[in-house]
């Protein structure tokens, strides 16, 4: 018994040095955050993402760094686990004293770790598409908000190239993503003169690998007579099983096309995507898209990742474009103080990999090109579609009743993620 | 529509001539490469402009060239903007000229770039194509013709129809062909009285197309009668589809207790026969879905023309690779912890960590892609609207073999008599010289195996990736359980149950809803039945 | 056996003395450390600790709560994350009501994941939770009518063993798909998070924290004493044989379903306050918590620790979670490895736990002799014959 004390001792002593060993002191290099998860169920996409950033981070230490020193990456891992990220985010800003976060993928994560970064005055990019609905001061959003993606994919598929749809399936993972665009999308369809009795709402758990009843209920849906749609907001893993259904039950994208907006290269590598030619998916970047800075990020990530066969995706891109703001950002201001750079972000321009300019917004949403593709059969996507220029991400969605009153600007007169009327109206303008 | 039309007239007179005079195209020979030069343009309005010209062209050789646009191999050359039709072979695509058909060399992935198309002209080549086919000699592209006719519902193709119906011999697609006329008849004619027989002959036709037809028919018309008639008709066609909705719907749950009972059997064995609470169970059938990714990786790499047949390889391989971790597995830690069963869960909890984490490392956390053969993919579309995906029936199918191998194996094999000799009374069996350690490395070892082969099926439909097993953990426990722990006949039986009444609760409750619905279910089915559906009886249960 | 004063007889287990003694003392000293201690100082704690070892604490009455039961009375429930989550969830309805106005909407009633779904009005389950008293309420009595209900059923029919342990997982999971939908009102997969404060104190204020650490300490303590006396009490008794032989148990006239009942209500009980002072801390509850994987983990926690003690569960809850944080932070890509590893090892070597273990050389020992009656079985005939469960 005696020993066990002792040990216990030991370990005790150990455990407390550790978790009080908190080194904010200024280093001599700057320190990135990644907060992708590593383990669980998400690391099946975030691991990429991790990947990517410490691709540019290498990428940057090449050229020299920033501001005369080097960059050094802090990967942690939250393991899927929503609690851990807010757990982590703490650790990263006040025990590792990071500059910025790279990290999260899906609302809840990002929801998790919002008061965190709040509170630390830290400073995220969330590099993933999402349901808008929100503006932080200490987050960056760097992934498509609904009005660049969900609201243009739906104009393709009612106009007559895209096989003027009369009538809609919205299927989705029942999580906020889902239900908050096609809440968007049902307001957009009503106003289009799309009535509810031809929109069809069905949502599925997470993972959900069972796609035989409602694959055999969207046929029925689509057997009223009039031209049928799918919107597809399911997420992640459930893709490959209903992908796999669809095919096999024969439902062809020229009969039911299906617009998805979670599946990109990444999940298509999994799937024989013979059958699925013709689907679409809305996303702001394709891997297949023709431009040189593309064609650069292609070679210099399968270089990193030492994997000829490894794809390319939108977060990956956002992830890019994210980090290259950053570092202009914090050149500009020649500090990583997050003050500075915040201020320094807005303007802020980097060309994206799809031959545009993106731009960073007051509302610390991007403005991006809306591309959509068609899945291909070796994997790929074939542009159909894009919008003439980029897009403005708009935070607060205008189909929306409550969400429409909102605004979301960071400077001048406003300083707000979510006013109605500007905070700083009354002030001298001298 | 309007386009659509137009460009039929054109097609139909094509293929009149084609048939009729095909001495005639010779003159045609340059006129034909220059319009298919057309179809090289960006803007999709001008492709589909481009497509009616070269059917208008009424040249056999369209079609080819159309079915290459279709497939996704028309190409045109960057440095001289040549059309061409190609073929991959490794790394470059071979070229041939559409307007000769031979073969002109090849070029790279950079030189050369596709036409792309979309839903639209998808659509419009296919009942273009359908035309042209009416009268081929493979039967197959006959019956596809005819579905893509009925498709595209054009008018312009009823004489062409007409005439392939009487030369047609083949029952199927003369019933196809017969379904197209109906529907072009319906919607076309003028002639009241042959609407209102085609609504008649469509009436025979079960399936969810015709029903559209007829929903579109009825909103469209003013005509009382056609209404009446129409309706009568479409209402016999759904009450008729909703019966077979209620056999598919039989089928999607017993396939879903296919699978349930495939992710379980292996379970049943080490823990339903064993007692060890095996939480690495999933992981067992997630090993068994990466052999079947890596045996696919050498055929694809070495043998791409047996593609077909690499499940069969797969599944003697994932046997024994699973099989052979599950010896490990025994030897090395569930050894030590027999008659701790609650221990084996913390143990095999870890391990199943540590599994996944391994394949995790060396595969990295991304889905594998595993093909479907070509047996598997599809499915038998019966004229009553009902769809039986073929991977769907071989893993019914699968899943009932493996059943009554075990159950062979069990009842008929002396290692089956040593395993219920030492799962009934160890001490008894050593006794009888019996090696127990052995039978329970070999036991857990056939259970690891069975869960090996179940991840081969399994990954036909659901992703390959290191979080496989974690998905199905669960209810394979719920399963067994609900069977009724070391019983297979209760693994079979509740497989079964669970997935039927899941099927059936999910068009009602949604399916979440009817998930938790059938969880609820089990909680209650336990309380009255505390030993599951099959509950063993005697002394050795109490332990 | 003379049974000595209740007070005395804890303090005769030395190293159950330590540890409460250690919770006790930093129970008061963290949170002075962290508010009266400067910055600089290198006494000085840091919130993110003072955070960090906070929800450690509730783990470990958590893990208590699965002690009790499990270690005591031989249920092993696998769905006690689902009484932690309840609670969790009844605490975090009453600081979403607190939010009041202050939501991005400016709603003064609705959360905000209700105005953007469009719902009209409160639904009815959600009245009364702006009232501090009734959430606190609600905090125990809904993990314990839970299982009252769970076990009123269970236990009458006489569910046991794995069969018992298969249905409280199944119950947890129905709870995680229930509470997953959007439709219930619970804020589906995001749960409830933006919290801002609990009676008018600022969640964020390093005071709160130090208070909820506090609070979080003396909850162990409280557990601690509750689980002590009633193990030690005559029912206490009755418990553990009916862990030992239930039959005989019943045999011998005593209502064994009561007694499983009572056990099973105060340890979700318990499970639930933990759930009400963690998620203050972390500062999010949603769904996840009720997930199966979860409540194997605490079982493993208490595994781990040494169960059928009362302080082995607390101590494993701390090593597990303070060993997670660790390996997250330091070994990102191959911590699964040093975790799964850590409880093969531990069940392999440690079969009792840390608390339970003599000595740690022993069981490498135990270990080796079994290895070596397994290369030479022949001379071992009593192989088979460990002793049973």
């Amino acid at each position: 018994m005696k020993k066990t004390v002792k040990t216990l001792l030991g370990a005790g002593a150990i455990a407390l040095s550790g978790l009080a060993a908190t080194a904010v002191q200024a280093a001599d290099t700057i320190k990135v955050g990644v907060l992708h998860s590593l383990s669980g169920t998400m690391a099946i996409s975030e691991t990429t993402l991790k990947d990517t950033v410490l691709m540019m981070v290498e990428g940057q230490n090449k050229k020299g760094g920033l501001l005369g020193k080097k960059l050094e990456a802090v990967v942690v891992d939250p393991a899927s686990n929503w609690p851990l990220f807010a757990e982590k985010t703490r650790e990263l800003i006040e025990k590792e004293g990071v500059d910025v976060i790279f990290g999260c993928w899906t609302s809840v994560s990002r929801k998790s770790v919002l008061p965190v970064v709040e509170e630390l005055n830290g400073m995220l990019f969330y590099p993933v598409q999402y349901e808008g609905e929100e503006s932080s001061r200490n987050v960056f959003y760097t992934g498509a908000a609904p009005n660049q993606q969900a609201i243009p994919a739906v104009d393709y598929l009612l106009s007559e190239d895209g096989g003027g749809a009369e009538r809609i399936v919205l299927l989705g993972t029942d999580y906020v993503y889902p239900r908050t665009t096609n809440k968007i999308l049902r307001s957009y369809l009503n106003a289009k003169g799309i009535k509810d009795a031809d929109i069809m709402e069905n949502y599925t758990p997470f993972g959900h690998s069972d796609w035989q009843t409602i694959v055999a209920d969207v046929k029925k849906f689509a057997s009223a007579g009039k031209k049928t749609a799918v919107v597809s907001t399911i997420n992640g893993d459930a893709n490959v099983p209903f992908y796999k259904e669809l095919g096999n039950q024969g439902i062809k994208a020229e009969d039911i096309p299906v617009v998805a907006f979670s599946v990109g290269e990444e999940e298509l590598a999994g799937l024989d995507t013979a059958p699925l030619v013709g689907h679409l998916a809305a996303w702001n970047y394709f891997m297949s898209v023709d431009a040189p800075e593309n064609e650069e990020f292609i070679t210099a990530w399968k270089k990193f990742i030492k994997d000829d066969k490894r794809v390319t995706n939108d977060p990956m891109e956002a992830t890019y474009i994210g980090f290259k703001m950053w570092t202009q950002a914090v050149k500009q201001a020649g500090s990583t103080n997050v003050d500075a750079v915040r201020q320094a972000m807005y303007g802020q321009k980097v060309k994206n990999l799809t031959g545009g300019v993106a731009v960073m917004n007051t509302n610390h949403h991007l403005s991006k090109p809306v591309l959509i593709g068609e899945i291909q059969d070796d994997g790929q996507f074939d542009i159909v579609w894009q919008t003439e220029g980029e897009v403005v991400g708009d935070a607060w969605s205008d189909f929306i009743p409550e969400s429409a009153k909102l605004t979301a600007d960071w400077t001048y007169p406003w300083v707000c993620g979510n006013c109605s009327k500007p905070n700083f109206e009354k002030m001298p303008t001298n | 529509m309007t386009i659509l039309s137009k460009f039929s007239w054109l097609a139909l007179f094509a293929v009149l001539v084609a048939f009729t005079a095909p001495v005639q195209n010779v003159a045609h020979a340059d006129e034909f490469s220059k319009i298919v030069q057309t179809l090289n343009t960006k803007s999709k309005k001008k492709l589909g402009k481009a497509i009616d010209a070269v059917v208008a062209t009424g040249d056999e050789r369209a079609v080819p060239v159309l079915e290459a646009l279709l497939e996704g191999k028309l190409f045109y050359r960057k440095t001289d903007n040549q059309v061409f039709i190609t073929e991959k072979s490794g790394k470059v695509y071979l070229l041939t000229d559409p307007s000769t058909g031979k073969e002109i060399g090849e070029a790279t992935r950079k030189e050369a770039k596709k036409i792309g198309i979309n839903n639209r002209l998808r659509g419009q080549l296919k009942g273009a194509l359908g035309g042209m086919t009416l009268m081929s000699p493979d039967a197959e592209k006959r019956l596809k013709a005819a579905n893509d006719v009925f498709k595209a519902g054009d008018p312009a193709m009823l004489k062409i129809l007409k005439k392939a119906l009487l030369r047609e011999e083949d029952g199927t697609v003369k019933e196809r062909m017969n379904r197209a006329l109906a529907a072009i008849e319906l919607e076309h004619a003028k002639d009241l009285q042959i609407r209102l027989l085609a609504v008649q002959k469509l009436g025979e036709y079960t399936d969810p197309e015709v029903a559209a037809l007829l929903n579109k028919i009825i909103a469209g018309t003013k005509d009382e009668q056609l209404i009446a008639s129409a309706t009568e008709t479409l209402s016999d066609v759904e009450s008729s589809l909703a019966s077979w909705a209620i056999v598919g719907n039989l089928f999607q749950g017993v396939s879903l207790g296919s699978v349930l009972l495939l992710a379980a059997v292996g379970l049943a064995i080490t823990f339903g026969v064993m007692g060890v609470i095996n939480m690495a169970h999933g992981e067992m059938v997630m090993l068994g879905a990466y052999t079947t990714f890596m045996v696919q990786e050498v055929f694809r790499n070495y043998f791409p023309g047996a593609f077909d047949w690499s499940l069969l390889v797969a599944l003697p391989a994932a046997f024994l690779v699973t099989g052979l971790v599950g010896i490990a597995i025994e030897r090395g830690i569930i050894r030590w912890l027999y008659g701790r069963p609650l221990e084996t869960l913390l143990a095999t909890w870890g391990l199943s960590l540590v599994l996944q984490q391994i394949i995790r490392s060396f595969f990295g956390p991304t889905n594998q892609e595993v093909g479907n053969p070509s047996w598997m993919s599809g499915a038998i579309e019966t004229s009553t609207g009902l769809v039986l995906t073929y991977n769907r029936i071989w893993i019914i199918l699968f899943s009932l073999a493996v059943i009554a191998l075990l159950a062979v194996i069990a009842r008929r094999t002396m290692f089956g008599l040593q395993m219920r000799a030492v799962t009934q009374n160890r001490a008894m069996a050593n006794s009888m010289g019996i090696r127990s350690g052995w039978v329970d490395a070999l036991t857990f070892a056939l259970g690891s195996g069975i869960a090996g082969i179940a991840g081969v099926a399994l990954s036909q439909i659901d992703n390959v990736s290191p979080n496989l097993g974690q998905s199905y953990i669960i209810d394979s426990f719920m399963v067994v359980v609900f069977g009724g722990v070391g019983n297979l006949w209760g693994t079979l039986v509740g497989a079964f149950s669970l997935g039927i009444a899941n099927k059936f609760m999910e068009p009602y409750a949604g399916a979440v809803l009817g998930k938790i619905l059938v969880l609820v279910g089990i909680i209650l089915f336990i309380q009255k039945r505390p030993r599951g559906l099959f509950a063993l009886k005697g002394r050795a249960v109490e332990a | 056996m003379i049974r000595q004063p209740f007070i005395l007889r804890i303090l005769q287990d030395r190293l159950a003395s330590f540890i409460l003694g250690l919770l006790l003392l930093s129970a008061f000293l963290v949170p002075a450390l962290n508010l009266y201690v400067s910055p600089e100082s290198a006494l000085h704690v840091p919130s993110y600790v003072v955070t960090l070892l906070g929800k450690y604490l509730t783990y470990a009455l958590l893990a208590l709560s699965v002690d009790l039961v499990w270690g005591y009375c031989g249920i092993l429930s696998l769905g006690h994350g689902a009484f932690f989550a309840l609670g969790g969830y009844a605490m975090g309805m009453h600081m979403m009501r607190q939010i009041g106005d202050r939501g991005v909407y400016g709603d003064p009633v609705l959360p905000d994941f209700m105005v953007f779904l469009d719902w009209k009005e409160l639904p009815w389950y959600w009245y009364g939770f702006d009232n501090f008293g009734f959430a606190l309420l609600m905090v125990l009595l809904v993990p314990g009518l839970l299982a009252f209900i769970f076990g009123w059923f269970a236990f009458r029919s006489r569910v046991t063993g794995v069969y018992l342990s298969i249905i409280t997982q199944a119950m947890t999971y129905a709870l995680l798909l229930a509470f997953f939908r959007n439709d219930m009102g619970f804020g589906g997969n995001n749960g409830l998070t933006d919290f801002k404060d609990i009676l008018g104190f600022d969640l964020k204020s390093d005071g709160m924290r130090a208070s909820l650490f506090f609070l979080s300490a003396m909850a162990v303590i409280f557990g601690y004493f509750v689980c002590k006396f009633i193990v030690e009490s005559r029912l206490g008794r009755v418990i553990i044989a009916i862990r030992d032989a239930e039959s005989r148990a019943r045999f011998l006239g005593y209502r064994v379903e009561y007694y499983k009942l009572f056990v099973f209500v105060v340890s979700a009980v318990l499970a639930g306050i933990a759930g009400a002072l963690y998620v203050p801390q972390v500062g999010i509850i949603n769904p996840s918590e009720f997930a199966p994987a979860n409540s194997i983990e605490i079982v493993i926690w208490v595994a781990l620790g040494g169960r059928g003690t009362l302080i082995g569960p607390i101590i494993g809850a701390l090593v597990v979670n303070y060993a997670k944080t660790y390996f997250t932070g330091a070994l990102p890509e191959i911590w699964l490895y040093m975790l799964g590893g850590l409880f093969i090892l531990t069940t392999l070597f440690l079969p009792k736990g840390i608390t339970g273990t003599e000595s740690i050389a022993q069981s490498f020992e135990n270990y080796r002799l079994k290895l070596a009656r397994w290369l030479r079985p022949h001379d071992f005939p009593d192989l088979n014959k460990e002793p049973a469960e």
